[in-house]
């Protein structure tokens, strides 16, 4: 556009290597002007709406753009700003699926979410007290104490059996590991981490079976069918961590006299002992929100059992899971859902408080290096 | 220091003087070896009781299988769902997670980058269920008029064959949410491979003249392209054997090759949906698609784990 204003000194003589520009602000104006246009095209087809309006607007904007850019820059030009609209739409995109999965649960999960939720089971609670809630005549019961009580039960079992085996196995990875042993330890576990969640169920399930009779659900087995899932994980983020302690805190030690085992015990782990934390705590955070497991080894109840060595156990995912699928009143589902959500809420603040703690575990108990 | 001349006069000769056997280290390091040898135990343990559980599937009068033809007819359609359900959440998930991981780590101001990563991260954070969740009650209504559209257009074409499901349970639905479940996998790796391109590749094409797309194609893309394909394939490792999000999604039934209707199922969601209530035979059969679907997500990762490795080798060389 500029061009045509400037002098005709060279009028016909094109450099191959020089081109015409736009002006810098030309994609602002762009951008400001196709959301105009996004906004207007979309209340003209059958009535605004947010969607219609970003998707109107950025294919606007990608057009316009485009063919502006190809007009006067150039092909390479455009084809670089059609890309580059693409991987800002591609982002834009990513964070419509987590702010409304995170608006969601925080939206229908606060309606219930309440000291009295988090504190009452469901024991004895039936459609019918849904039906008269949504009526107004009694007020809304039931809740997931037995459910959370049954994930730090099962969770915490699956982290006792998972932790010794897989520190124990990342140690002799890195401190003794050689030869075929180690090569194959390290291979099974890479195969043990693509192990799909319901086949971890399914093996605890079927070991159970054998052991003590068809049929057999208790939480323990959901534990074993989670540290099927979680030993691979701890083995994998420990291995990390021990294989970074400088050699020389081990020589050191060596060269002191300290015994091999002493060594590690006193000084390789020590060293690596934020990392390691942090990485079970994340490995917990992960097997925390597994389902699929737990619906086929721990079962469902409504009361609460403490005692994860025999029958059946509810867990948090299995809470939310039965009652999304299953309302306890067919006709007025509302109230189920409502806990649902709420059991999601839940969930979803656990998973965040043991992915801050691993963060915070990782900053406060860093390695002291350079003292 | 004057330990250090003292040597030679000792009583051994040996050049390598040999550490004193201690009970300590021999129990410490049984105990190592043992642990590494339990996982192996464990591994071979949920092969050998898979096989064992799923073995009377085999044996079994074809007729007394759920739908009365033997294992295989049961489970092919299973297989069908399992592959259909990850194949749409790959073609959505793949473009969208390349441009995400080139947004973080070429497009977004450096700053801003790490904390953009996070926040993908986030996704990935979230539970299985609570996506099931989000999917049924959110996404499926939103959805529901875009699969009606597909159906009334593009009908013609088998897998959008009408009338679309009025709820918006369908495999495309699912699709859709195993894509955002395995959006962060892609992008985390592609990320990585993007963040250790060599900086002197790019300044070099840059040099040249190229723009900022060209750079990427030139040298960004190929020199992560292993790397690419192995977060595709990790993928669609975790969409095959997830679980949850197709178990509440669809609205399962026999099989079909329209994916806006309600029909299909995938392995792991029948397993769900059906093993809690089994006994018996269907037991059996059931695990004995749980050892197909090991069967397949083993495959598809060990060809994953074969390209990162074969990658390594030739990274030196850069």
């Amino acid at each position: 556009m500029s061009v045509a204003t400037k002098p005709p000194a060279t009028p016909a003589a094109p450099s191959s290597l020089a081109h015409n520009q736009l002006p810098r602000y030309t994609t602002q104006v762009v951008l400001v002007l196709s959301i105009a246009a996004g906004a207007g095209l979309s209340a003209l087809f059958g009535g605004f709406s947010p969607v219609s309006f970003a998707v109107l607007s950025v294919l606007v904007f990608g057009v316009v753009n485009t063919t502006l850019a190809g007009i006067v820059e150039g092909r390479r030009k455009a084809v670089d700003k059609l890309v580059t609209t693409f991987v800002y739409t591609a982002f834009g995109i990513a964070l419509v699926p987590l702010i409304s999965v995170i608006w969601s649960v925080l939206d229908n999960g606060a309606e219930r979410f309440s000291i009295d939720f988090l504190t009452t089971s469901m024991r004895n609670v039936t459609g019918l007290n849904d039906q008269q809630a949504l009526e107004g005549a009694a007020p809304f019961i039931g809740g997931a104490y037995h459910a959370i009580l049954g994930t730090f039960l099962i969770t915490g079992l699956a982290t006792i059996i998972s932790v010794p085996i897989g520190l124990l196995t990342s140690i002799y990875l890195v401190e003794y590991g050689r030869g075929r042993l180690a090569r194959s330890i390290t291979f099974f576990v890479d195969v043990m981490t693509g192990i799909p969640s319901i086949v971890a169920g399914l093996f605890a399930a079927a070991l159970f079976a054998v052991l003590f009779g068809v049929g057999t659900r208790n939480g323990f087995a959901g534990a074993v069918a989670l540290s099927v899932l979680m030993i691979p994980v701890v083995v994998r983020s420990s291995e990390e961590m021990l294989r970074i302690v400088p050699n020389e805190l081990r020589e050191a030690a060596y060269a002191l006299g300290v015994p091999k085992w002493r060594t590690i015990v006193r000084v390789v782990v020590p060293t690596a002992i934020s990392g390691i934390a942090s990485g079970v705590t994340l490995a917990i955070a992960r097997v925390v929100g597994e389902t699929a497991p737990l619906i086929v080894t721990a079962g469902f109840t409504s009361s609460i059992n403490s005692d994860p060595f025999s029958d059946w156990m509810m867990s948090l995912p299995a809470y939310v899971y039965s009652q999304a699928m299953r309302p306890l009143s067919g006709s007025s589902p509302e109230p189920s859902f409502d806990r649902a959500w709420a059991a999601a809420l839940t969930l979803i603040l656990i998973v965040m408080l043991l992915n801050l703690v691993a963060r915070l575990i990782a900053r406060l108990f860093a390695p002291k290096t350079g003292r | 220091m004057t330990t250090t001349a003292k040597p030679p006069p000792t009583e051994r000769p040996t050049a390598t003087p040999r550490a004193k056997a201690r009970p300590g280290d021999r129990i410490f390091s049984r105990s190592a070896q043992v642990a590494g040898i339990l996982i192996l135990i464990i591994l071979a343990g949920v092969a050998a009781f898979l096989v064992r559980e799923a073995l009377p599937t085999f044996s079994a009068d074809p007729s007394e299988i759920d739908g009365g033809e033997g294992f295989f007819s049961y489970v092919w359609p299973l297989v069908f769902g399992t592959l259909a359900a990850a194949v749409i959440a790959l073609i959505v998930a793949t473009p969208l997670a390349l441009g995400i991981a080139l947004f973080i780590s070429h497009y977004a101001p450096r700053r801003l980058a790490q904390g953009l990563g996070y926040i993908v991260d986030l996704l990935a954070a979230i539970p299985s269920v609570v996506f099931g969740l989000w999917g049924i009650q959110w996404l499926a209504p939103q959805v529901q008029p875009a699969w009606s559209w597909l159906a009334d257009n593009l009908g013609f074409i088998p897998l959008f064959t009408g009338p679309a499901s009025a709820t918006g349970r369908t495999m495309m639905t699912a699709g859709l949410v195993l894509a955002v479940m395995i959006l962060p996998i892609i992008t985390a790796i592609s990320r990585e491979v993007f963040l250790q391109t060599p900086t002197l590749h790019e300044e070099a094409a840059l040099a040249l003249g190229a723009t900022r797309w060209e750079m990427i194609r030139v040298a960004v893309i190929p020199f992560g392209r292993p790397g690419i394909i192995s977060g595709i394939m990790l993928g669609l490792g975790r969409a095959l054997g997830e679980t949850m999000a197709v178990a509440m999604v669809l609205s399962t039934g026999g099989f079909t090759w329209s994916m806006v209707t309600s029909g299909n199922n995938t392995i792991a969601a029948e397993i769900a949906l059906d093993f809690p209530e089994s006994s018996g035979l269907k037991t059996n059969t059931l695990i004995a698609a749980g050892l197909v679907l090991f069967a397949i997500t083993l495959a598809v990762n060990m060809f994953a784990r074969w390209i990162v490795s074969r990658r390594s080798e030739f990274s030196g060389a850069n």
